[in-house]
């Protein structure tokens, strides 16, 4: 079996099929494992089993010890560009250490596309000046570079990685000037928001940022409130002096390398966007090809990694290899899954999950 | 080039006073000190941390622009910081699209602002 994406998801996918016997390739693009884990740097919540109270950057390293002890082959700095009928993984191997490249075929019985998601784009004008970027860029260069990104930002967006990274920022030492919210509500958890208010930083919802200024880099911000039609309110329009300005517009499932290899797509608006549908099992419309994680819905880390499991595990089974214990396993994952789906923002998950599964049981046949 | 005269100028103003590396750290505690390497970065050499990326080294030592589009020559720096946007690529030992936000740095290595898709008529085409 080949995972791609080292991911919670993929790590997860890995370490359970190889425990039930398949031999597992596990392959990521970057030099390091553990996907957006190694960046996050503050303490999980919610139940036991799902590490809370640990941080993400400890989680990520527990799972690749985990994975490699196990026996999964793990290839980083390894990039699958195609993905033909078998399934047969194209990958160019050793882009960023070397800076060239060798090719690889690898023929997998079954494959769990983990690929992720990336950040969604607002623009605005001067929003290409160098100093506009990612939030999790951001978070990248603070909690893995040690670098700061700028010394005075505006962070754009209020949900959970908006507020997150606002106040990682903070920590790293940078000032943040504020957070604008186009929504009138702020977007992420109350635990997260109060923080960052605690911390100082101004939430201010019904505010959107109108244009960076600059001439090489960002050396400023306007913004401006909108009222109940939307309308900018003229007399709220104010200028902002920041060097930086983050964007926390949501994520959209990475689904390229699904689409590349035919998997059937569908729209969920709540699930961040295009994303391969799948059965109740994570197996998608191609046969043999399954998913998890934010590719398949964005979700939270706690989340990929129980469909990571269940997708190794389906795997698996679907090869001869589930054990004695599969349907009861597959069972209990699929509790805990609801279980990370309550509350106001995951019952909406959860529908949004059950609408692409039912779609997912009439195309997607058993693996 | 009257836009690269004056980034020269302000990164040997900024130089490695810039700041911007996060030494102290409430939960990651303080900087380790690492091995340091020397890279040059049109034509000026600059320290950079082993194992760090080539973005991170220059936003380190102040640079923020790391290319300039064909057409209008606007100013390009991080912006995905996961190697999909091609914002941030640059010339990297006469190679040019390099993506600096996930290539690491290597002692020695020169690095250059890349005009347009990094080619020699464009890098001299006058802008």
């Amino acid at each position: 079996m080949a995972v791609v994406g080292a991911g919670p998801a993929g790590l997860a996918a890995a370490i359970e099929a190889q425990k039930r016997g398949l031999n597992v390739l596990l392959v990521d693009m970057n030099l390091k494992a553990g996907g957006q884990l190694i960046k996050q740097i503050h303490k999980f919540f919610g139940s036991h089993e799902h590490r809370a109270g640990t941080r993400g950057i400890d989680i990520a390293r527990d799972l690749y010890e985990e994975a490699v002890s196990s026996g999964v082959e793990v290839w980083l700095d390894a990039a699958v560009y195609a993905i033909y009928p078998g399934p047969v993984l194209e990958i160019a191997r050793g882009i960023l250490a070397t800076r060239t490249a060798s090719k690889e075929m690898v023929h997998a019985s079954r494959v769990v596309l983990a690929t992720g998601a990336s950040e969604n784009a607002v623009s605005f004008p001067g929003w290409t000046l160098p100093g506009v970027m990612g939030a999790g860029a951001a978070q990248t260069m603070i909690n893995v570079e040690r670098v700061l990104p700028g010394k005075r930002v505006l962070m754009v967006g209020s949900g959970n990685v908006g507020l997150i990274v606002t106040y990682q920022l903070l920590q790293a030492g940078a000032e943040v000037v504020a957070i604008v919210e186009v929504a009138p509500k702020i977007g992420g958890y109350g635990v997260h928001s109060a923080k960052v208010r605690r911390a100082g930083v101004p939430i201010l919802t019904s505010y959107t940022v109108l244009r960076a200024f600059g001439d090489r880099q960002v050396e400023g911000a306007e913004i401006v409130a909108y009222d109940e039609h939307h309308n900018p309110i003229e007399e709220t329009r104010q200028f902002l002096d920041v060097d930086t300005i983050c964007i926390a517009a949501g994520l959209k499932p990475y689904a390229k390398l699904a689409a590349l290899a035919g998997c059937e797509l569908i729209y969920s608006p709540v699930l961040g966007g295009w994303m391969p549908v799948h059965d109740e099992n994570m197996h998608t419309s191609v046969p043999g090809i399954y998913v998890a994680g934010d590719l398949a819905g964005v979700e939270e880390a706690s989340t990929a990694l129980e469909e990571g499991r269940l997708a190794g595990l389906s795997a698996a089974e679907s090869l001869g290899k589930g054990g004695p214990d599969a349907a009861d396993e597959k069972e209990s994952i699929r509790e805990r899954l609801s279980m990370l789906r309550i509350g106001p923002f995951g019952k909406a998950r959860a529908d949004a999950k059950s609408e692409v599964i039912k779609v997912g049981e009439k195309i997607c046949r058993a693996g | 080039m009257i836009q690269a005269l004056a980034s020269t100028a302000e990164r040997d103003k900024e130089g490695d006073e810039s700041g911007m590396r996060v030494t102290e750290h409430p939960i990651l505690g303080g900087l380790t000190p690492g091995r340091v390497v020397q890279i040059v970065v049109d034509g000026k050499k600059i320290e950079a941390r082993e194992g760090e990326t080539i973005a991170a080294a220059l936003l380190a030592a102040g640079i923020r622009v790391n290319r300039y589009t064909s057409k209008r020559h606007e100013p390009r720096g991080l912006f995905c910081g996961i190697g999909q946007c091609t914002d941030c690529v640059m010339v990297v030992n006469g190679v040019p699209n390099v993506r600096t936000c996930v290539t690491p740095v290597a002692s020695g290595m020169v690095i250059e602002t890349q005009h347009g898709s990094g080619g020699r008529a464009e890098s001299d085409e006058e802008v």
